[in-house]
């Protein structure tokens, strides 16, 4: 081992030309999964530094759409609890001009907030602030409303003045919604808006500090039994948000892992041009009396010393990228990340890029080992029949288990690792599958077209072409870029082409049974054609699947949503226009027996529910079970009223609860029919839909952004070995293309030769880029978001003509640099 | 055939100008076998260089078959030597990754000749090589790949052909071999040559002989 060192520090001392491409590959591949897990980490951190204030206390009991009840506060104070309740429900909020803005309003009681301070502008108290009627919002309500601090707005039946702004309230993210800006009330003001009813969509929360909260939280299911109530501590401050975190920091890493994968290819290509300028070298010592082994030390010793470099430059750049950009990031960010060293993103990144580096090098290193000494005499080249010993085929197989291993074990989400490992690993074998059709048909159709054209299609087949690395290289890079291109816009089709087909243009809430005549008649007066639908809604929470607790019921990852708090029921005598039975039958109109339920059926499939088994659910505080007696397919894109539970009437009908409405009307309808809506039902909250998908676009704009940046780096490291290929064929193309010249081809025959050879293998690529792009994007609708997939065209003759124009320039590159070469020196040093 | 008046090659370099030709005159009428000698440095490959338009003279003129080669761009010295010039180096110079029949058959192919196939397999025949027809350049010996130089320097059946060196690299057998095949195409096709050697003997197989010193044609020598 210590001659094996001595002589890898000889060798390396001579330079390390070749293995640049090692060091960047490497670097640029850790380089993104460092950056990517230390800005995860910095959010986890920040989440967990900041989760009281987030939640707003030691511990928040959340009861759902139920006041919190007095022997509950009771109960807490007893314990040395400090308590602080807050509401919270959506709204509208009306300028004195008769301009209207959809917000999240929050009515607080004086304690709030129990941690940290909200920011107001200008600066006074909060207690004075909120103070006889007065109001805090955000800026951006006063431009929309065009109001300014100090007038009158109405707020259901009451009116307010605007007290400030509220700059920052310390436990925003915890009930962030990107639907409107918050308005902050005194709880005392909220009983005056008559905006609270039975059933409508409101949300009741006590929050507490106090010296043991651990111990309230563990005596509470005992105290309350039965209480259906949502217990969460600081460590579940943010429940949505971890888990958006942890969905896009995964996509990101995989994003991030093809990068490295592409730069695995150019470790691979990178160690083999290296050791075959090496192999005089390596055949002078195998002829010493080098034993196969030593040989094999010296040469891994001299290309890990260069990973370990890319490596650590990857590392570094990670560590540093989330601190300079933190900028940049926090604003599009949560919760302001804790910046700082994270060792397990980086030791993770780390993993990743030595396993890759000797994933993609112990081959070409096992084939020099095993090059006879004779074989050098003969061409100075590793035989191409050369494969390393059994042994490190068994090394390099166990090597790449390891890292399918470690990516799906350090996924959030495994499965859907195990499934990009199992993608990719067809990717690559489809790209080596294509390079060998590519080079057969080539030798098939080389007596094709006229003379330059045969002579570039004829390059793709001769030995040691360089396109199974090219179409590889730009394949992969391409492929990630497409999938992601594809997914970004099947997201953003399902959004926008299905709203003018068949979407309503509001969804009116929390009107009351009584109100029900008088909305009609508002809607029915409007002078546009309009189309009303509406359906009682009432909030329930499941609480048992088939008799057992949903906290204990077997559920899968996909379906658990549904299940996690308070969610809409409906009943319904007849089925809801456009229902799809999937199982079991519809009750009759007439029907008054025990209550009956229909339920999705993918959330069936995911509860383990089937016909005949009974859901509870707790409505208003009341255990009702209802047996299921059929499943719907529900088209959710179609943006009609839709609930997953559609009961019987009877039991149901009888409970307190309010109407959603859907009305479609033309455009310049819009404001009148809002404003006539909540003139006359201030209660009511009308939200236009194009206003909630815009916002959905946004977030979905932002996210797609992060994938493509990344996803761009994997074509940037397609690119860096595709630069590594043409350069190292780039001596052999320059004597050919002397040669040529001297044989009398023209500098236009031998660019279109060229141009020819990389623009078949751009061709390849990108259509192979564009059917995995299909595939993956499929994938993605189908299983995981759960919707239809649909074929974009246009994004793929993107992908194509990118394809085609990234190969021509290095093609017209190559031949550039080639033709510029004076073939008398080259000819005449030969 | 070849008129050459004042020819002169003058490259930069660090420690100044270098005159590599010195105002150089020469005629080779057709059909005749001329045999450049020299010394090493004396500017022999520089002149064969100069006359197959891979290298730009920085004065005089080259003139084949009274066109002036001396004035042509890089595109029309292309096609010249497409269809007028075969040269044999002393290396070789085959493309290592086609057969040999493909190496044969390119200068045919980039001429835009229908047969360019069959005639590159009869090339090669006619140098013994119709045996190694799909070898690549690094499966034949020294020999053998100067046999294919010659069959593609031949197959298209230039009016001149210009040879550095040929036997160079090869045994004195083997040179002598190719040689003969040399000599023995020459004769079958009529082809005017300038052989490039430092090998009096084979010079003195030419019609004629020029001796080439610093530069210069010092002593041309009858045939």
């Amino acid at each position: 081992m210590i001659l094996a060192l001595r002589l890898a520090r000889r060798e390396l001392r001579g330079g390390v030309r070749g293995l640049w491409i090692v060091v960047l590959c490497l670097a640029l591949g850790t380089g993104v999964i460092a950056a990517v897990g230390t800005l995860r980490a910095a959010v986890d951190a920040g989440l967990a530094q900041d989760g009281r204030a987030l939640l707003g206390g030691d511990l928040e009991i959340d009861t759902g759409p139920q006041p919190v009840p007095a022997d509950l506060i009771a109960w807490l104070r007893a314990r040395g609890a400090a308590t602080s309740e807050v509401v919270q429900m959506r709204s509208m909020l009306i300028a004195p001009n008769g301009e209207r803005q959809l917000i999240e309003l929050k009515a607080v009681d004086a304690p709030w907030p129990l941690v940290g301070q909200a920011g107001l502008a200008p600066p006074q108290p909060l207690a004075r602030a909120l103070a006889g009627q007065g109001l805090l919002t955000q800026q951006v309500v006063l431009d929309r409303l065009r109001l300014s601090v100090g007038d009158s707005v109405r707020l259901g039946t009451a009116t307010f003045r605007i007290a400030g702004l509220l700059e920052s309230e310390p436990d925003r993210v915890a009930t962030a919604s990107i639907l409107g800006p918050r308005v902050l009330i005194a709880a005392a003001g909220l009983p005056a808006t008559g905006l609270v009813s039975p059933g409508s969509l409101v949300r009741y929360a006590v929050r507490l500090t106090a010296p043991d909260a651990p111990a309230i939280a563990a005596a509470l299911p005992e105290a309350f039994p039965r209480s259906g109530w949502r217990v969460r501590d600081p460590s579940q401050a943010a429940p949505g948000v971890t888990r958006f975190i942890d969905q896009i920091a995964l996509f990101l890493t995989l994003v991030g892992l093809t990068s490295l994968l592409v730069g695995g290819i150019g470790v691979a290509n990178g160690v083999r041009a290296w050791l075959d300028a090496r192999a005089r070298t390596i055949a002078i010592l195998r002829c010493l009396g080098a034993a196969p082994s030593l040989v094999f030390a010296v040469c891994l010793i001299q290309v890990m010393a260069l990973a370990l470099c890319g490596i650590a430059i990857g590392l570094a750049a990670g560590a540093a990228l989330p601190l300079l950009a933190a900028g940049l990031l926090s604003p599009l960010l949560p919760v302001p990340p804790v910046l700082g060293l994270y060792p397990g993103p980086l030791a993770l990144a780390a993993g990743y890029g030595v396993l890759i580096a000797l994933c993609f090098s112990l081959w070409p290193l096992g084939r020099a080992a095993r090059m006879p000494g004779a074989a050098l005499f003969r061409d100075g080249l590793i035989p191409e029949s050369t494969r390393p010993s059994p042994a490190l085929v068994a090394a390099n197989a166990a090597l790449a288990l390891a890292l399918v291993g470690l990516t799906v074990a350090s996924a959030t989400d495994r499965r859907f690792a195990l499934y990009f490992c199992a993608g990719a690993g067809l990717a690559l074998l489809l790209f080596r599958a294509a390079a060998v059709l590519v080079a057969r048909l080539a030798r098939l159709a080389r007596a094709l077209g006229p003379p330059a054209v045969r002579l570039g299609i004829g390059n793709l087949a001769r030995p040691g072409s360089p396109a199974p690395l090219l179409l590889l290289s730009a394949g992969l890079g391409l492929s990630t870029l497409a999938s992601v291109a594809l997914i970004q816009g099947n997201m953003q089709h399902q959004i926008r082409s299905q709203l003018p087909a068949n979407a309503p243009s509001f969804f009116f809430v929390d009107i009351q049974n009584d109100q029900m005549d008088a909305f009609k008649r508002i809607v029915a007066s409007m002078p546009a054609r309009t189309e009303l639908r509406d359906v009682p809604s009432l909030r329930a929470r499941v609480v048992a699947l088939k008799g057992v607790a949903v906290e204990e019921a077997d559920v899968t990852p996909e379906t658990a949503w549904a299940l996690k708090g308070d969610r809409g029921l409906t009943y319904a005598a007849a089925p809801p226009e456009g229902t799809r039975l999937a199982a079991g039958k519809w009750w009759p109109e007439t029907y008054d027996g025990p209550p009956l339920v229909s339920l999705d059926a993918v959330l069936a499939k995911g509860w383990h529910v089937a016909l005949g088994d009974q859901i509870r659910v707790n409505v208003l505080g009341r255990d009702v079970d209802l047996t299921v007696a059929s499943l719907r397919d529900i088209a959710w894109q179609s943006m009609g009223i839709n609930f997953f539970m559609v009961a019987s009437p009877g039991l149901l009908s009888n409970a307190p609860h309010t109407h959603i409405a859907t009305v479609r009307i033309a455009d310049a309808q819009q404001g009148a029919l809002l404003r006539a809506v909540t003139d006359a039902l201030p209660n009511v909250t009308g939200v236009l839909l194009r206003d909630v998908l815009g916002a959905v676009s946004a977030l979905l704009d932002q996210i797609a952004a992060a994938l493509t940046v990344t996803g761009g780096v994997t074509l940037v490291a397609g690119a860096l070995v595709m630069v590594g290929a043409v350069a190292a064929g780039q001596r052999r193309r320059v004597r050919e293309a002397v040669v040529l010249r001297t044989l009398g081809a023209t500098r236009a025959q031998i660019r279109t030769a060229w141009l020819t050879e990389f623009g078949l293998i751009g061709s390849v690529a990108g259509l192979i880029a564009a059917a995995i792009g299909s595939a993956a994007s499929y994938a993605v609708a189908h299983y995981i978001l759960h919707t239809t997939w649909i074929f974009l065209p246009v994004t793929l003759i993107y992908t194509l003509a990118g394809a085609l124009a990234i190969m021509l320039m290095f093609g017209y590159a190559g031949t550039s640099a080639a033709l510029r070469v004076r073939p008398a020196a080259l000819l005449r040093n030969d | 055939m070849v008129r050459v008046r004042g020819l002169a090659l003058t490259v930069p370099s660090a420690a100044g100008a270098v005159n590599i030709l010195r105002g150089v005159d020469l005629d080779i009428l057709k059909g005749e076998a001329v045999g450049l000698v020299g010394p090493s440095g004396s500017g022999k490959t520089s002149l064969l260089m100069v006359l197959a338009g891979l290298e730009r003279a920085t004065g005089g003129t080259v003139e084949l078959d009274g066109r002036r080669v001396t004035a042509m761009t890089e595109d029309q010295l292309a096609k010249l030597r497409r269809d007028r010039v075969g040269i044999v180096f002393q290396a070789f110079h085959l493309i290592p990754t086609m057969t040999a029949l493909e190496n044969v058959a390119i200068p045919l192919e980039l001429a835009a000749i229908r047969d360019a196939e069959p005639r590159a397999r009869a090339a090669l025949d006619s140098v013994g090589l119709g045996h190694r027809l799909t070898h690549l350049p690094g499966q034949l010996s020294g020999g053998e790949q100067q046999r294919v130089a010659l069959a593609r320097a031949f197959a298209p059946e230039p009016a001149l052909l210009l040879a550095d060196e040929p036997t160079g690299n090869l045994d004195h057998a083997t040179g002598q071999a190719v040689i003969d095949l040399l000599f023995a195409m020459r004769a079958r096709t009529g082809t005017t040559l300038l052989l490039i050697t430092h090998d009096r003997a084979l010079a003195a197989r030419c019609d004629r002989q020029v001796h080439m010193s610093d530069g210069r044609i010092t002593e041309p020598v009858p045939a």
